[in-house]
């Protein structure tokens, strides 16, 4: 077990592995913790600085129930069972997720006629509480609802998560249990070949006997690099806008739109941090990194934002921010065993790739095996348990036993989010330290409120240098 | 642990401590200020240029000799300043949580004044589109990462080389000069406004330009801005600084029910800095943005003869006329006018040469003051108040507009 940011690869027999993952995104890093139960020695290696760098950090964050997905698909029956697996692990590990059910708002007559056709399609998916509210049970479960909503389909189970500790958790607990990862560390070449295929990078050369391709946006451009051609990945970039703490009492729900001919919609959902997002827009792309946001993009979402939830707008905004969703012109995920290869490709992992994760995992074992991997009886993996980022569960500077062992967490430095020394200290003393600012903020919060630095971020700085120096 | 002390201030800047000072001295009790950073002063501790004041022998005094001043000042009157202690919710009317390195804590007064000061908008909240590259700060980290690492080479590796200024204000020639004396080239000074403020020396300043994106992945290489004519170039930089814009920091105020009014965005407040929750009081920046210090710590000497009032068990909260703005005035505070003839604090939305400030009621005029200069967007004017005496108590609003003089506009 090891991580490595920079300098050359492990040489030699340190180099060899039975299963290399590239990418780790929610999805890579989900693979690795599942191959980790297995005495295999595995790699994940990753182009970025960070786990969670990419897709996996910029999303709405929604624990899927899978009520809508298109019935019959490999995505229905994931995104079903990841939700169940990733619900459980969350408890284990320590993600906060707030089961707070959704609302699909029917805002004029035609979204209203779709509503039986979303109870069905939920029925089709094993989804069987879903209820129609009238008018007045919306107005009185969502007062702060803007004008004109008809009805509303209650679907219980819907959840909000946290993104950023679901990614490292998988990832913490695959490097607690073995598996190498490498950041900073792009392959940029397969040498294809048997019993190794060789894996190119400018940090040197790895060999893997299996490969599995997680490489999200990315995964027809790695596809390529073993001549697979099968799908092309178009981005398709949702802007989203997060709101101060303050709008979290309008909005008790998660508000999805119900979707129409026009177009999907915006949501609006709390978030576990105590925000409320809004978002996301749906705009195809060519650039696959074309993440920043536009003055159009923001000025659309605050107009249907603020028809849905008029007083939201009033709220300060703490976050503007785009992800790309890898779409493939195909209404399903593209996962393919290629034996010859001894090669996985896990690819179109949509916009439920969160929640299908744990599922997903599982899903290519199964793969992997038909590619003629032999795991290996299975082991109990390391145990994880991830600081609490969740604002509906204790956080330090609240725990009055933590602050008498270690006055480190009563001493606040992010004050927008209540973010202590302690937890600073304790983010670059953990299994998967942070490589910067964006890596600190998305494992302690420190720096993502209001202020956004204007009264921390000096003081943070000289504490990541101060903690960080020890960490690389 | 619960205690009780007799008034707690939340913030110990410079209105908190004058607030703390006076009300020490007048014998109020226990008087304790708490301060979330490690040090008490406020904003002051990081503005390490003169113009704030001058000492009794008329030496002219930084920020941070202001600063001690004012911490040596509350302490000699008798208060109690603590630093590193946050307060972090109410668990009661008058009753705050509070958390810091000794533990948590349980405080209840019989009076709190919030003193909590204000803070600048970030890139976020004035919603500038683009990526989100490093290099993105505030005044207000700029300067207190002067303050931590020093204001020499230490500080161009940490900040950047090349920088562009977003804003017009005094405070923008703040960051401006800071960077410089930083060895950070400055490109420009960008501004919305049509005139900025002075004092820019060589750099550039484009005025009626808004920064239409950030550009750079990783960090920052460029800022795409947006001029009169419309058109978009970009300005080449690694580091971009957003000035002004204030806002007060109400996350106490508003989680005790106080809601922030229109202008503001601070809490409301009659003219002895009562808000209309019994036994919370305002004072400082938090009630208005940013101020000059001084203004700031009037306001918290002023807040002492209401809370002395409480404390012998006089009515506690804010009572009386509302006070709305129109036409071209961005805020007005006190946001009520009670029985107590106070100044009002006005601030024009738009530089206004000459004016008239218009005072109403019901479309009653109450008072029309003809001004003789200019008034700019990022400095206040008093209003006096000798017109106090005709408005109804039992009226309308009270209605501060603005009127350019139509010779000179
Ligand atoms: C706007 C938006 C909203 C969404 N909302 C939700 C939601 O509410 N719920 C939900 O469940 N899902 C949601 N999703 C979907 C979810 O975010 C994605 O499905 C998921 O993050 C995909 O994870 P991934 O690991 O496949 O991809 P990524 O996170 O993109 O990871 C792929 C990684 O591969 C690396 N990589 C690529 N090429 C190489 C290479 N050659 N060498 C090394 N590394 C490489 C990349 O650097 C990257 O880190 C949303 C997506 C978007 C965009
Ligand atoms: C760049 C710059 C330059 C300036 N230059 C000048 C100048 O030359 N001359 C001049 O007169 N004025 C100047 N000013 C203005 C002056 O510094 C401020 O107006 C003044 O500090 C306001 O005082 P205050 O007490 O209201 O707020 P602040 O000084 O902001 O103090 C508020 C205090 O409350 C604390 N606090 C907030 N919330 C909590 C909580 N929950 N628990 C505990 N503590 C809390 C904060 O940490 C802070 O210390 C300048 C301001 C800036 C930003």
């Amino acid at each position: 077990m090891s991580v490595t940011r920079s300098g050359p690869l492990p040489t030699g027999r340190e180099a060899e592995y039975d299963v290399v993952v590239v990418g780790a995104g929610v999805v890579g890093c989900a693979i690795a913790r599942a191959l980790a139960r297995h005495p295999l020695r595995v790699a994940l290696v990753e182009a970025a600085n960070d786990v969670g760098d990419g897709t996996s950090k910029a999303n709405t964050a929604i624990l899927h129930t899978g009520f809508d997905a298109a019935p019959g698909t490999l995505e229905a029956r994931l995104v079903r069972e990841g939700h169940r697996l990733l619900g459980a692990f969350a408890g284990e590990a320590g993600i906060p997720v707030e089961p707070l059910g959704a609302l699909l708002v029917a805002w004029d007559e035609q979204q209203l006629a779709t509503l039986p056709r979303l109870v069905e399609k939920a029925e089709r998916n094993g989804h069987h509480t879903t209820r129609m509210l009238s008018a007045d049970e919306l107005r009185s479960r969502e007062p702060h609802l803007g004008p004109g909503a008809l009805a509303a389909l209650a679907v219980p189970g819907e959840s909000v998560v946290c993104p950023w500790t679901t990614t490292l958790a998988y990832a913490t607990q695959a490097v607690r249990s073995g598996v190498d990862l490498h950041l900073g560390c792009r392959v940029e070449k397969v040498r294809t070949g048997d019993p190794w295929h060789r894996l190119v990078t400018r940090r040197g050369e790895l060999r893997t006997r299996h490969l599995v391709n997680a490489c999200g946006l990315h995964a027809d451009a790695f596809d390529a690099l073993l001549d697979r051609r099968d799908f092309t990945v178009t981005p398709r970039r949702g802007q989203l806008l997060v709101f101060d703490k303050f709008a979290r009492d309008l909005v008790r729900h998660i508000l999805l739109p119900v979707p129409g001919p026009l177009g999907k919609g915006v949501l609006v959902s709390p978030t576990v941090y105590g925000n409320v997002m809004l978002g996301p827009t749906a705009e195809d792309l060519d650039d696959k990194t074309a993440t920043g946001t536009t003055a159009e993009g923001l000025a659309d979402l605050r107009e249907q934002g603020g028809r849905i939830l008029p007083a939201l707008l009033d709220e300060e905004v703490t976050a503007v921010y785009a992800g790309l969703r890898a779409a493939t012109g195909q209404e399903d995920y593209r996962c393919a065993a290629h034996p010859s290869l001894r090669y996985v490709t896990v690819g179109g992992i949509r916009s439920t790739g969160l929640t299908a994760s744990l599922a997903l995992a599982e899903h290519v074992l199964g793969l992997l095996a038909d590619c003629g991997l032999e795991p290996g009886p299975e082991r109990p993996l390391a145990p994880v348990r991830m600081p609490n980022l969740g604002e509906a569960f204790p956080r330090p500077y609240r725990d009055a036993e933590l602050i008498a062992t270690d006055p480190e967490f009563g001493s606040i430095v992010c004050h927008c989010e209540r973010v202590t020394r302690g937890e600073i200290r304790d983010a670059y003393a953990s299994t998967i330290p942070p490589a910067g600012p964006d890596g600190l903020r998305r494992r302690t919060r420190a720096r993502g409120g209001r202020c956004q630095g204007h009264f921390c971020g000096a003081e943070l700085r000289a504490l990541s240098e101060e903690y960080g120096r020890g960490a690389r | 642990m619960s205690r009780v002390v007799d008034v707690l201030v939340v913030g110990a800047g410079p209105a908190g401590l004058a607030a703390a000072a006076r009300l020490a001295a007048a014998g109020a009790g226990r008087v304790e200020v708490l301060e979330r950073e490690r040090t008490a002063g406020g904003v002051p501790r990081h503005c390490g240029h003169p113009g704030f004041g001058a000492d009794h022998r008329g030496r002219p005094l930084d920020g941070p000799a202001f600063a001690r001043r004012a911490v040596r000042a509350a302490l000699r009157g008798g208060a109690v300043v603590r630093t590193g202690v946050s307060a972090t919710g109410w668990a009661g009317p008058l009753t705050l949580d509070v958390t810091a390195p000794t533990g948590l804590e349980r405080i209840r007064a019989h009076a709190v004044v919030l003193a909590t000061g204000a803070r600048e908008r970030p890139r976020s909240a004035r919603l500038v589109p683009g990526s989100r590259p490093a290099g993105v700060l505030t005044t207000g980290e700029l300067q207190q990462t002067v303050r931590l690492f020093g204001p020499s080479g230490a500080l161009r590796g940490r900040v950047g080389r090349r920088a562009v200024v977003v804003g017009g204000e005094p405070v923008t020639r703040h960051a401006v000069r800071t960077l410089r004396a930083a060895g950070v080239e400055v490109a420009a000074v960008v501004t919305e406004l049509p005139r900025a403020a002075t004092g820019f020396g060589a750099v550039p300043v484009l005025t009626r330009t808004v920064v239409a994106e950030l550009l750079g992945r990783g960090r920052l290489t460029g800022v795409a801005v947006r001029g009169r004519d419309g058109r978009t170039s970009v300005l080449r930089c690694d580091t971009v600084v957003f000035t002004g814009d204030w806002i007060p920091d109400h996350e106490l105020a508003r989680a005790r029910g106080l809601a922030p009014a229109p202008g503001t965005r601070g809490p409301v407040t009659d003219g002895a800095h009562r808000t209309v929750e019994p036994g919370v009081f305002a004072v400082g920046n938090l009630l208005h943005g940013v101020e000059p210090a001084p203004v700031a710590a009037a306001e918290g000497r002023a807040v002492a003869a209401a809370v002395l009032d409480l404390l012998a068990g006089l009515p506690a909260h804010a009572t009386g006329v509302p006070v709305v703005t129109a036409g071209p005035v961005r805020w007005v505070t006190p946001g009520l006018l009670g029985p107590a003839a106070v100044p009002l604090l006005v601030r024009p939305d738009r530089r206004l040469v000459r004016p008239v400030l218009t005072v109403a009621q019901e479309g009653v005029p109450l008072r029309r003051e003809r001004l003789r200069g200019e008034l700019v967007p990022w400095r206040s004017v008093r209003l006096g108040p000798e017109w106090t005496s005709g408005v109804d108590p039992a009226g309308g609003p009270v209605v501060i507009g603005a009127e350019e003089c139509p010779e000179t506009a």
